[in-house]
């Protein structure tokens, strides 16, 4: 295969797909190279499916796209050994269409979202491996694949092959990953009957429930553990920074931390009796505004997880990955419609359009976050554990007045954290979420 | 953290692999150096399919059979770079039925 396209997208996730979708529907000829068996066979997520993204690529995607429960009701705990305190968002506006949210199963979604790349007339290749760019002097040309014979040429290479981000990182875009900017989260899928999903979570037919939770479930380390409903199963799972997991003087792996989550009084109950039936890992770049490379250069542009296109704070990646994809692919649109060339001059204007679009404006928004979080890891053990003990405190009856209940709550806050503690805490949380 | 005995085995045993025989994708570039430079060799406990193991003479070795090709080894190898990563031959290695 020696052939030139318009356009090379590596990688068939959300961002990829997003990418050879947009480009081939506005007529560019695109070949898609993807690693895996069939697309979404290399792909991890929790994983919520956030409308918007995806609608402003494809309107009509909740025809026939294989979503498994739209999200009413969203819980948030915090965790210590034996409790939780907690809060539950649930609305009836969640049930009105079109819904905002969706979870999904990866593996389905991405070979849905794939038949539609290949209806848009884009050429999809899996079960083969990018394993560098092609250069003619700075300028990339095209890519090598491990197949005999695997150089295939375009004017631009788009870059949607993960968070490892491989290609940009062997070119020499951009250094290696730093073990503080990404998150190591583990998960598995647990299966049980539909009707046992309903009764225990309050929901009805095509209803879900997510529960997000952190405290003691991490270990002391930076992270949070998630529960997602799907139609007949529930995923679990959780993660922490990388670095964390290092430097943890406990040495827990993270298949021991799923394990005790699992084994949790509050989560246990809720997944009895599923029957385990995949067991993931995966990275998840979460080092925020300051880790975004450079997104772009002479005949390549950089998408989702592979450009650190995450936003942890509120746990959205697929719908930047999509939104980054569909903008790159509107760059080499309007880059071949110019006839001007394919330098990093005529991509600018990709990098002009994340920095106006949410991806970037909420990056900014968040940049400080995961330095807030990494130096302070009192928000992941001490306040879970004061919250749970002052809960239970003030709800058990037990003959001690309130007043003296109240005394001993503040005083336990004080001698964990001192006042200076707790104030400074809450001005770094206020600085870092306005 | 109270211990909780987990057979990661047992877990792995629920994937899908198409096992590239005799081409392993990740190496330790060289053995000698985890053994002597390497204190923590924290491969041995972060690698979440386990594909790390101490052994008792101070050695680790590596079976990627299992590897769920995150990443993880490579980038906390950050002293001594010992870890030579790729990813699999197109085709190869873990492939999610759900992901």
């Amino acid at each position: 295969m020696s052939e030139k396209f318009d356009v090379i997208v590596v990688g068939a996730g959300p961002s990829g797909n997003a990418a050879a979708y947009t480009a081939a529907k506005a007529g560019l000829s695109v070949l898609q190279i993807e690693r895996g068996e069939y697309p979404g066979s290399k792909n991890v997520q929790g994983a919520i499916l956030y409308a918007n993204a995806l609608e402003q690529i494809i309107p009509d995607f909740r025809e026939d796209a294989p979503l498994e429960r739209h999200i009413i009701e969203q819980r948030m705990w915090v965790l210590d050994e034996e409790s939780f305190v907690g809060t539950h968002f649930r609305s009836d506006d969640y049930n009105k269409p079109p819904y905002n949210r969706y979870t999904i199963i990866r593996a389905q979604f991405d070979k849905w979202f794939s038949s539609k790349v290949k209806e848009a007339g884009a050429l999809v290749i899996c079960e083969t491996t990018v394993e560098s760019l092609i250069l003619d002097g700075d300028q990339v040309v095209g890519v090598r694949c491990d197949r005999q014979g695997g150089e295939v040429f375009a004017d631009v290479v788009i870059l949607a092959d993960g968070v490892n981000s491989t290609l940009a990182r062997k070119a020499g875009f951009h250094g290696e990953i730093q073990a503080g900017n990404v998150a190591l989260a583990v998960k598995e899928i647990l299966f049980m009957p539909q009707e046992t999903i309903e009764a225990r979570f309050n929901i009805k037919e095509e209803e879900g429930v997510v529960i997000e939770m952190f405290g003691k479930i991490t270990d002391g380390m930076m992270g949070t553990g998630f529960l997602y409903t799907n139609k007949d199963s529930i995923t679990l799972g959780v993660g922490c920074m990388l670095s964390d997991f290092k430097e943890n003087p406990n040495r827990t792996s993270p298949y021991t931390l799923l394990e005790k989550m699992k084994a949790h009084p509050s989560v246990a109950p809720l997944i009895a009796g599923g029957e385990m039936k995949e067991y993931c890992a995966h990275l998840i770049p979460e080092g925020g505004f300051y880790a975004v490379p450079k997104v772009h250069g002479n005949g390549w542009m950089i998408v989702g997880d592979s450009g650190g296109f995450v936003n942890a704070v509120h746990r959205e990646g697929s719908n930047l990955a999509m939104t980054t994809g569909r903008l790159a692919a509107e760059t080499a649109i309007a880059a071949k419609a110019a006839g001007k060339g394919f330098k990093a001059k005529q991509l600018a204007s990709y990098k002009q359009a994340l920095d106006e679009s949410f991806v970037m404006k909420d990056l900014h928004k968040y940049r400080d976050m995961p330095q807030v979080f990494h130096q302070n890891n009192q928000f992941f053990t001490t306040y879970p554990e004061l919250l749970n003990r002052a809960a239970r405190s003030m709800i058990t009856v037990d003959g001690i007045d309130k007043k003296t209940k109240e005394k001993e709550i503040f005083s336990n806050f004080r001698k964990s954290r001192s006042l200076t503690g707790l104030a400074g805490d809450a001005l770094k949380l206020w600085r870092a979420f306005r | 953290m109270s211990t909780v005995a987990v057979n990661v085995e047992e877990k792995l045993f629920q994937n899908r692999y198409k096992v590239d025989h005799g081409r392993p994708h990740i190496k330790i570039r060289q053995p000698d150096l985890c053994r002597n430079e390497c204190k923590s060799q924290s491969c041995t406990y972060v690698c979440p399919a386990s594909c790390y193991k101490s052994e008792g003479n101070g050695a680790v070795t590596l079976i990627t059979d299992g590897c769920l090709e995150c990443g993880s080894c490579r980038i906390i190898c950050t002293e001594l770079s010992n870890v030579e990563w790729e990813y699999p031959r197109g085709g190869h290695g873990i492939l999610f039925k759900f992901g």
